[in-house]
């Protein structure tokens, strides 16, 4: 009890400090957007080609897409063309992003499959019988086309992919290195992330859930703290870091969910009776308590979800929106003043990309360890 | 609203990749980097135990060789106390043999001084006694003329070879 709650309680601090530098990034954030949205205001009155919605730009940044938009070279888009994969009622349907042509307005129509698809926002949509082009409604929605389900390898996909292929060889390379070297001396690059696998198994693994236990659980808590790690920095690496994987909901959901599952699959008699019939407390208090404590099953990983997805977009979006400064003022002498400030954020997100990976494998493992607990009353 | 609604497409890949990634990194990577870095801590901690070891028993070595030492020079003193008093009891012995020799040889010398005496006294009484009957014969032949003369002297000749 006192090693998880030693753990808590680092947790707790560990929290407090990366709370304090949210604190001040969404200060700086709201302060930003203040300042953008009165330079967009004030710039409306000039001709459509020269307005820059910042939020477009960020949204666009922060959000998945079809394709790998690169930069624009000459006025033309550079971008690398992925595969659209969708489920419709008539089976299976794939082309290339490319065919959209850069189009994410809706207006250019891909016919394929027997279908009409047209890519709006990033969304892909299809129209409905008989219609030639996308109706919307008052609030921009579309009324003539629905969404098929989209399995597209999207950018993000692709960038986890690279980052996928990057981690094998990182870590693959480093085991073969222990097999070549005698004594199993780290040499190369295995001197590298022993440390940080020592870290994880000595820090994480072994303070969270037990010396008995803890094996089980290594693999997992190693791959989930690299991959998040791992695609926390990709998402700071310019012209790439249009692939926000770590900052998307989806990502971070799917790697919670599988916190849970596990948590739920492995917890013991004593953890189940924890939530249902709270031992050493009244009948009443045991009932009152027991919705309670569901809830706090299921918000646990929903937190590990939104503070990873909260935390690397935040990040994003005021590097994006310090940019954004220099265009909306349309002024070469903001730029230093954005560059500095985009390069401080942009050093403590580096910080960040650390922290949130640990604070997901932390409470990964903590949720491990209260789950296989055993009652030591 | 759009930024926190998961997408089925990337929820779905995640799942895929993740799970994948998990798969091949256990067997290929953490399975071997896991089990070197173990393997190497538990030599270190063998090691370590095994220099413990050899000390212990250099310890041992070092303790045994003072006691065998100690055992030595204590037999040694033991050996020259055993010999000092093996010679003491020599020469005492020696003394004690001397001593009773000597004495023997005293004790036969004054038999054999008395012994001698005796002889001597003997063949002296039998001297005195053959001189007594040539006196005694001398006397007579002179008394046969003179009776008196003849007692009177043979009683101051005996008188003066009184013994002792």
């Amino acid at each position: 009890m006192s090693l998880h709650l030693h753990g808590i309680l680092r947790d707790i601090f560990l929290i407090e400090y990366v709370m304090q530098i949210n604190t001040f990034r969404f200060f700086l954030l709201g302060l930003l957007f203040s300042i953008s949205l009165s330079g967009f205001a004030s710039g409306e009155e000039k001709t459509g080609d020269e307005k820059f919605d910042p939020k477009e730009m960020i949204m666009h940044h922060v959000k998945d897409a079809h394709s790998f938009h690169l930069w624009d070279w000459d006025g033309h888009p550079v971008s690398i063309s992925l595969p659209v994969i969708l489920w419709t009622d008539n089976g299976l349907t794939t082309f290339m992003s490319s065919e959209f042509h850069h189009d994410n307005s809706g207006t250019h129509i891909v016919e394929k499959n027997g279908g009409k698809f047209v890519n709006l926002h990033e969304k892909v949509y299809q129209l409905n019988d008989g219609e030639t082009t996308v109706a919307f409604d008052a609030e921009h929605h579309p009324t003539n086309a629905v969404k098929p389900y989209d399995f597209s390898i999207t950018r993000n996909v692709f960038m986890m992919w690279v980052s996928v292929l990057v981690l094998l060889f990182i870590f693959i390379g480093a085991a073969r290195r222990y097999k070549k070297s005698e004594n199993f001396v780290p040499k190369g690059i295995a001197s590298f992330v022993e440390p940080l696998i020592v870290f994880v198994r000595d820090e994480i693994a072994v303070p969270m859930i037990g010396e008995k236990t803890y094996k089980r659980y290594m693999p997992y808590l190693l791959t989930i703290f690299f991959f998040v790690w791992i695609n926390n920095i990709f998402g700071l690496i310019p012209i790439i870091n249009g692939a926000n994987v770590s900052g998307n909901i989806a990502f971070t959901f799917t790697l919670a969910l599988f916190t849970f599952i596990i948590t739920t699959l492995v917890g013991n008699k004593n953890y189940w009776k924890h939530i249902f019939w709270m031992p050493g407390v009244p009948v009443p208090m045991k009932i009152f308590l027991m919705p309670i404590e569901l809830i706090g099953m299921m918000v646990k990983p929903i937190s590990l979800m939104i503070r990873l997805f909260a935390n690397i977009t935040a990040g994003h979006i005021i590097i994006l929106a310090l940019m954004s400064l220099i265009f909306v003022f349309k002024s070469v002498a903001v730029a230093p003043v954005s560059i500095a400030f985009a390069l401080f954020i942009t050093v403590i997100e580096i910080i960040v990309t650390a922290i949130q990976a640990y604070i997901f494998t932390v409470l990964s493992a903590l949720y491990f360890g209260m789950a296989t607990e055993e009652e030591e009353h | 609203m759009d930024l926190v609604t998961p997408g089925l497409g990337l929820v779905v890949w995640t799942g895929i990749t993740f799970i994948i990634l998990l798969i091949i990194l256990r067997k290929f990577a953490w399975k071997p980097i896991l089990g070197a870095v173990g393997e190497r801590e538990d030599s270190i901690k063998n090691a370590l135990l095994e220099a413990d070891k050899a000390r212990q028993e250099m310890e041992n070595l070092k303790s045994d060789n003072e006691k065998i030492l100690k055992e030595a020079r204590a037999e040694r003193d033991a050996m020259l106390k055993d010999a000092r008093e093996m010679k003491n009891n020599v020469i005492s012995e020696a003394k004690e043999e001397a001593k009773t020799q000597a004495n023997k040889i005293i004790e036969q010398a004054k038999t054999s001084i008395q012994n001698e005496k005796l002889a001597a006294i003997t063949d002296l009484k039998n001297q005195v006694a053959d001189l007594s009957i040539g006196i005694a014969e001398k006397v007579l032949k002179e008394q046969l003329s003179n009776k008196d003369k003849q007692e009177k002297l043979v009683e101051s000749m005996l008188n003066d070879v009184k013994l002792n």
